[in-house]
């Protein structure tokens, strides 16, 4: 467990630098709220032994963070903590018998409470000064000109470049503009066995797959692949939600049909829903499918093949 | 405004009334026949659903009963008799009174008793360590003392006393529903009948060792020295592999056995304490009476024969 | 080892434990005869053989002491010479009390028939079932752990064809190096000893399989090995358990030992080193088994040694002479740290099956603290035989015996992989052994 914080560590260490100090103390809010509720359910509701040592309230509250916009208020924080260690986690029994990944849970709840404050992100300035000027993300500017009648090179235009979507000099949530802080993370966590490749690379590549052809079909409509997988929660989806140990498949195969399955679903809402971006509804639909995934994708028995004689 | 809420409820009405036509002819159409009995005799069992009746639940027990043509091969232990003569009531059948019977402890090998020998550290259930190993103890046929009985049982009858490290039987809750007996990999438990005035005389020991490794092992422990065996006038000791074993139908609950045991490997569940200490002064007066006379036959021995004690130590 | 990408090893499962191989440098030493051996009858899978000698008896090393009963059992001889005590139940390593022959040693008399000199004997003038024969007789079997009779695997039953004989020089426990030792100081005689194994079972091809962790073995039987043809020496990847048989034949030939089924179903037949070895002896020599490497091994042991041992020697003569127990010592286990069992007792006898004795010390012998189950399907990847250890362990704990067993329990070789790599620390190999016992008690019953 210890490992996945410090993998988050570069995005958070990024964020600090782009957002300035509210992106620590959203982070510490969220943080601390997550473990204290885990806290307080454990002992006064269950009448358990404290199970803040496993670290997985420090996760939980880490990726709800990295999910909210850095301006967010307190009492927001805390509510969104509530509700992904009390519901998404603490009322399926704790850690392990969640079947959605409890930081989405809370933030997805967010997103329906409080949408205003939930998508106004305040715009990276690459200061550790935090200056209150607040702005949509590209993918929320994409989506609100498409819907305008615009053409996708002309809205292009007034989108960051691809190095500063990948470096993550562009609006969004805490901790999902820095494509380069986030593969930092996915390096040391595969160097460290921690995670497979099966879901993030199933996932983005799904994603910049599909994307890639209805951009050759229609680019007037369509954006092209690499902003899909740059923008918005493509790879810490990827990378830090989809791969949670609990709310994943077992094996190799079910967590490639895991990665395709949210792939699928965050271009479908991307393009034709009404939401700018889809990841955490795609991560929680899927999650719902894990299950049965593990039903039809056991692992083959040695000597399953051979018949005895 | 009005048009619209006439309009909802009027909605919502049609709605609830064909959901409600389709739902009784569908229950009409596939309602299950079932035995009337069935729910009068599961009614009538405690749903404990301990499986003591051998059955996996008391519907299935309800099920087989209904079924059954004869009532002998069934028993609830958790109900007794009582349940059983209610059940053959609404079956219109007969069913003969069965003898109560109650879990023992058939391992009388506390801390104190037995000398450890090693520590066992491995995951707390008797199977697993019966798996790996005898035990922390010499004794390969003792308790093991993890408490899987105390586990399997439903019925909070049984509990681990710190002291000796054995599980103890609490009488009143055992409904004898054969569980912990399943579950003791070493077989220290098993159903005795309650008895008279709830009575029991057993051998609370199932060591086959020889009976100086049993010692060794165990200073309760079951030599097979067949002293009971003497004692008992009605046959109901049987001693083979170095071990004596109470038959419970034969033996009339006199206690003289436990007496002249010297191991105390021998239990007597309710049997009064002074009882006991009457049985043991006799035996001891017995015992120095045996002492005497042989004394005395030893000394006329010495006077017959003419050998001296020198002429013995010779001969040794 | 990080560019042994292109060797082969099995497909399904494993894991890598660190090697630990602290006493691969040291050669094997004979140690000095025990005052007294005690010599358990029953150390083969099978039926226990009869005794055939009475307290009082005077034995040589090398007499038969106890004669097989049945076919699938094995003769039991004097490891030493002298008088035979007390035959009575003592704990050995299985923790339980089975009868043993109690020797006490007076000189080192050797039956006449049995040659103990060096000299290497090639010609291999018998027939199969004469080679059968003179293994049953000397009672040589599996020294890998299971101690199974080799006659009865040399005797493949009609109707199955055999085409690769395989002998098991990975060693992939931790630790142990007795295998590793015997490559390294007797290559001539574990090559006849194959060619003997591939005459009895009339194939003509052999492979040597070792793990890539024991190059100087590789390279010496490689060389050794030109000298023989049909025998190749391979180089496997290191992983654990690629020891186990069904592993060992899937890395090598691709094929799968089905399952519930055995080896020569596939038309494979694999033979330890200690045991081809053996085999030599047994053929070549007339010597039974009476005497095996043993790997003495353990972090805070003085002297990591590799000993020649008598059966029946107890435990403890050997920890001495490798320096003592050490005073931080937890546990004192028979084999090695994955599948090895720890002694309950440390006078308990070398048997034929005790590859290595190990000194663990307290501080890691100690478990670790467990939490709840995440799902992360590290067991899944680990477990070789394709199981899915964290799902048996949650039946096994429900008490569901009758699930496990439609879930394959019994496929499981119980190699601790699913345990070893649980970050949780679950006792998953705890519970799935729980649940095999439920189901050998139903199956008493």
């Amino acid at each position: 467990m210890r490992g996945v914080i410090y993998a988050m560590l570069p995005a958070l260490a990024f964020s600090v630098y782009t957002f300035g100090l509210n992106a620590l103390l959203v982070t510490l809010e969220a943080v601390i709220s997550c473990v204290l509720f885990e806290q307080l359910i454990n002992r006064y509701l269950l009448g358990r032994q404290s199970s803040i040592a496993d670290g997985s309230a420090i996760i939980t509250g880490m990726l709800l963070a990295f999910n909210v916009p850095t301006n967010l208020p307190l009492h927001i924080i805390v509510l969104g903590s509530a509700v992904a260690v009390g519901i998404g986690k603490m009322s399926f029994g704790g850690l392990g018998n969640n079947p959605f990944n409890p930081a989405l849970v809370g933030r997805v709840f967010l997103l329906m409470s409080f949408p205003v404050q939930m998508t106004s992100w305040p715009t990276a300035q690459g200061t550790l000064i935090a200056d209150g000027t607040t702005g949509a993300t590209a993918l929320g500017l994409l989506k609100d000109g498409l819907r305008q009648g615009e053409q996708v090179s002309s809205l292009m235009r007034e989108m960051p470049s691809y190095a500063e979507l990948f470096f993550g000099f562009q609006g969004g949530s805490l901790g999902e503009m820095s494509a380069f802080a986030l593969l930092l993370g996915l390096v040391y966590m595969l160097y460290r066995k921690i995670i497979t490749w099966h879901v993030p690379v199933s996932m983005v590549a799904t994603v910049f797959l599909l994307t890639a052809v209805f951009w050759l079909i229609d680019p007037g409509k369509y954006a092209n692949p690499a902003f899909h997988v740059l923008t918005g929660g493509v790879l810490i989806g990827a990378i830090f939600m989809a791969t949670d140990y609990v709310t994943s498949p077992f094996t190799h195969k079910g967590m490639i049909i895991f990665g395709v399955g949210i792939g699928l679903i965050t271009v479908v809402i991307r393009l034709f829903g009404s939401y700018p971006e889809g990841v955490s509804f795609a991560i929680l639909i899927m999650n719902a499918f894990v299950p049965l995934i593990n039903r039809y994708t056991k692992p083959t028995r040695y000597g399953a093949k051979t018949v005895s004689s | 405004m009005n048009a619209a809420i006439i309009a909802t409820v009027l909605i919502l009405v049609t709605l609830g009334a064909i959901a409600a036509v389709i739902l009784y002819f569908v229950s009409q159409k596939f309602k299950v026949k079932e035995d009337p009995r069935l729910a009068a005799v599961t009614e009538a069992l405690p749903s404990t659903n301990c499986g003591g009746c051998g059955l996996p639940g008391c519907n299935a027990f309800a099920e087989a009963l209904v079924k059954a043509d004869d009532l002998a091969p069934y028993h609830c232990p958790v109900g007794g008799n009582e349940v059983m003569k209610e059940v053959a009531e609404i079956l219109g059948m007969e069913v003969e009174e069965r003898d109560p019977y109650v879990a023992v402890v058939r391992c009388s090998g506390s801390f104190e008793a037995r000398k450890q020998t090693s520590i066992y550290d491995g995951a707390a259930n008797c199977t697993v360590a019966t798996a790996l190993y005898s035990g922390d103890h010499g004794c390969a046929y003792g308790c093991v003392g993890l408490g899987e009985c105390v586990d399997a049982c439903d019925f909070e009858a049984m509990y681990m006393d710190e002291k000796t490290g054995l599980p103890v039987v609490i009488e009143d809750k055992c409904t004898a529903c054969n569980a912990c007996v399943k579950a003791c990999p070493k077989d220290i438990l098993e159903l005795w009948p309650v008895g008279r005035k709830s009575q029991r005389i057993y051998v609370a020991c199932k060591s086959e060792e020889k009976s100086g490794v049993a010692r060794q092992e165990c200073s309760v422990a079951c030599t097979g020295c067949a002293k009971c065996f003497d004692e008992c006038k009605y046959d109901a000791v049987l001693v083979e592999n170095n071990l004596a074993t109470i038959d419970f139908e034969k033996c009339t609950l006199c206690a003289k056995c436990v007496v002249v045991c010297e191991a105390n490997s021998l239990k007597a569940d309710n049997v009064p304490d002074k009882t006991l200490e009457k049985l043991l002064e006799r035996h001891k007066k017995k015992l120095e009476k045996e002492k005497a006379e042989r004394r005395a036959s030893k000394q006329s021995d010495t006077e017959d024969s003419p050998v001296t004690k020198t002429e013995k130590d010779a001969v040794r | 080892m990080l560019f042994d990408n292109h060797l082969k090893t099995f497909s399904k499962g494993g894991v890598h434990p660190a090697d630990h191989k602290l006493s691969a440098g040291e050669g094997i030493e004979e140690l000095p005869l025990p005052r007294s051996v005690t010599i358990p009858i029953y150390q083969h899978i099978g039926a226990p053989p009869k005794i055939v000698v009475e307290r009082g008896d005077t034995v040589k090393a090398g007499q038969v002491i106890a004669i097989h009963e049945g076919f699938v059992s094995a003769n039991i001889h004097s490891s030493v010479s002298g008088k035979v005590g007390k035959i009575d139940p003592v704990m050995d390593s299985s923790g339980y009390k089975h009868i043993a022959i109690n020797i006490r040693v007076k000189g080192d008399d050797w039956e006449e028939t049995i040659d103990r000199t060096d000299t290497l004997v090639t010609d291999i003038p018998y027939t199969a079932s004469e080679i059968v024969e003179k293994v049953m007789q000397a009672g040589v079997v599996g020294q890998g752990g299971a101690a199974f009779p080799s006659h009865v695997k040399l005797s493949v039953p009609k109707g199955k064809v055999v085409d690769t004989l395989v002998i098991n020089g990975v060693e992939c426990e931790p630790y142990l190096t007795a295998d590793h030792r015997v490559m390294l100081e007797k290559p001539h005689e574990v090559m006849i000893g194959a060619q003997i194994l591939m005459k009895a079972l009339g194939v003509s091809k052999a492979i040597i399989a070792i793990e890539n962790n024991k190059q100087d073995a590789i390279q010496l039987l490689s060389t050794v090995a030109q000298g023989f043809p049909n025998i190749t020496v391979e180089a496997l990847k290191v992983q654990y358990p690629q020891g186990g048989e069904r592993q060992l034949i899937e890395a090598l030939l691709g094929r799968e030992v089905p399952s519930g089924g055995l080896p020569h179903d596939v038309g494979a037949i694999v033979h330890n080193v200690g045991t081809t070895y053996s085999v030599y002896l047994a053929v070549q020599k007339n010597q039974p088994l009476v005497q095996r490497v043993v790997t003495v091994t353990g972090k805070s042991l003085k002297k990591p040694s590799n000993f020649l041992v008598r059966m029946g020697t107890p435990v403890i003569d050997l920890v001495t002479a490798a320096g003592g127990i050490p005073e931080d010592t937890g546990k004192v286990i028979s084999g090695g740290p994955m599948m090895g069992k720890a002694l309950a007792d440390l006078k308990v006898p070398i048997t034929k099956a005790t590859s290595g004795i190990l000194v663990i010390p307290e501080a890691e012998t100690k478990r670790a603290e467990t939490y709840q189950c995440l799902r992360c399907g590290k067991c899944i990847e680990a477990c070789p035989m394709g199981l899915e250890p964290y799902h048996l362990m949650l039946l096994a704990r429900g008490k569901n015996t009758d699930k496990t067993k439609e879930e394959n329990i019994l496929d499981c070789m119980e190699c601790g992989s699913c345990s070893f790599v649980c970050p949780s620390n679950r006792p998953i190999l705890d519970y799935i052994r729980f649940s095999k016992a439920k189901l050998k008690k139903a199956v008493k019953e």
